[in-house]
């Protein structure tokens, strides 16, 4: 953004001059204080690689067990999706769909999203569709609950301990990065540098 | 004092909800109806759409749905032969006497505390919109803030329960199983989310200025 613009506050309505905000810094609502707008330092080159890393992080996530209990000699493991499974076993369809899609299916796409359409605008190149596809993330987004999840895990260590002997499994770990790493992405990412790159008005 | 605030709504302007472009509005232009924006294709409506009834409706659906969440138990233990079933709040009293308090207070924040401080919210705010107060708007659009952020939180009993279930598979000895609180518990939740989503803050500032007329 190298010339003043013009934005309404999305709470509270507000018409707004905003003059060229330095990297870093951010515009807020003179009126109600809402974030109008902010410009993060190196944004796509910061977001591209933690999304990288969360690529990564999310498959091994996945694939290993979270946690294994111990009781008088008898051992069972689970990973995430096995929680899902038996969910759906139970015939509480829509919980397991709650489940799946908040801690498995949303921050896959929303991974997956960011990285198809960040790559190639950092090589100053469009991917298909980018707007829908862009569009679609940012809506998703409220539902990906990960690190809500991690405290969910947390409680049911507590929980458990009692009964039986827990032990973390390999992807407990990846999952604590996988937070990290996503709540970065989100933090680091600047929509407006797609939004900007998309030109005015014309697709 | 001045009558009309420069709002994109009074200088016939649309803002767009997902990547704020200005687009003039078209010279008929109703409540229900929505604008294509030319940048990002997402439809531009000049508030949420039936924003106050939406949110109502989800709001005392939420309400409803609270009572069977916490009456209801989320899951039963059976356990050498005995079976034994827990509601959110007991739940939250085990943790309380077996002296694991800050258990039982993320608990009893997340599952009990927070879908109800969400609901007071969103039925304070509405109500404020019916009696066009004029208190406060500024802390008002921050209440709103607020119950936007802390909804998710709610989620983590669902976890829980996911996790025992899949971990506690030990045929005779323990066994877990889902009971149907967790499937209203998980509705609440939902239902509050979608409804903080439907609340458009711009209404409270809109009331602001018809008094002023």
């Amino acid at each position: 953004m190298e010339k003043p613009v013009l934005i309404a506050c999305h709470d509270c309505d507000l018409l707004q001059m905003i003059p060229p905000v330095p990297e870093g810094g951010q515009a807020r609502c003179t009126r109600c204080g809402a974030e109008l707008y902010s410009r993060k330092r190196n944004s796509l080159d910061r977001t591209l690689s933690l999304i990288l890393a969360g690529l990564i992080l999310f498959f091994l996530s996945n694939a290993f067990p979270l946690l294994e209990l111990e009781s008088q000699g008898l051992l069972q493991e689970t990973t995430l999706f096995q929680g899902v499974k038996a969910l759906y076993d139970q015939d509480m369809r829509g919980l397991s769909l709650l489940v799946l899609l908040t801690c498995i299916l949303a921050p896959f796409v929303q991974l997956s999203g960011l990285f198809y359409v960040l790559l190639p605008m950092r090589y100053n190149r469009l991917a298909p569709m980018t707007p829908a596809v862009f569009r679609f993330i940012r809506k998703l987004q409220p539902w990906s609950m990960m690190e809500v999840f991690m405290l969910g895990i947390l409680v049911s260590i507590v929980k458990l301990a009692k009964m039986a002997t827990i032990i973390p499994g390999i992807s407990l770990y990846s999952f604590a990065a996988l937070i990290m790493v996503l709540a970065g992405a989100v933090a680091s990412l600047d929509p407006h540098i797609v939004w900007e790159r998309l030109g005015d008005g014309k697709r | 004092m001045n009558v009309m605030s420069p709002t994109a709504k009074n200088a016939a302007l649309l803002s767009c909800p997902s990547c704020h472009l200005l687009t003039r509005k078209p010279a008929v232009f109703g409540k229900s109806h929505a604008a294509i924006c030319p940048r990002c294709g997402e439809r531009i409506y000049e508030r949420k759409p039936d924003s106050i009834t939406r949110t109502w409706a989800l709001v005392i659906a939420a309400f409803i749905f609270y009572i069977p969440a916490n009456v209801l138990p989320i899951m039963t233990v059976t356990s050498m032969g005995k079976a034994q079933s827990d509601t959110i709040l007991s739940g939250v009293i085990y943790f309380i006497k077996t002296g694991m308090w800050p258990i039982a207070l993320v608990i009893f924040v997340a599952s009990v505390f927070v879908p109800l401080l969400k609901l007071f919210i969103l039925t304070y705010l509405l109500i404020s919109l019916h009696v066009r107060s004029l208190w406060r708007p500024k802390d008002r659009t921050r209440l709103y803030r607020i119950t936007e952020m802390i909804g998710r939180w709610s989620m983590v009993d669902i976890y829980v329960v996911t996790l025992m279930v899949a971990l506690v598979k030990l045929g005779a000895i323990a066994d877990i199983e889902v009971a149907p609180g967790a499937m209203h518990f998980a509705a609440v939740v939902v239902i509050t989310i979608f409804a903080a989503m439907s609340f458009d803050p711009r209404l409270i500032w809109d009331k602001m200025e018809a008094r002023h007329d």
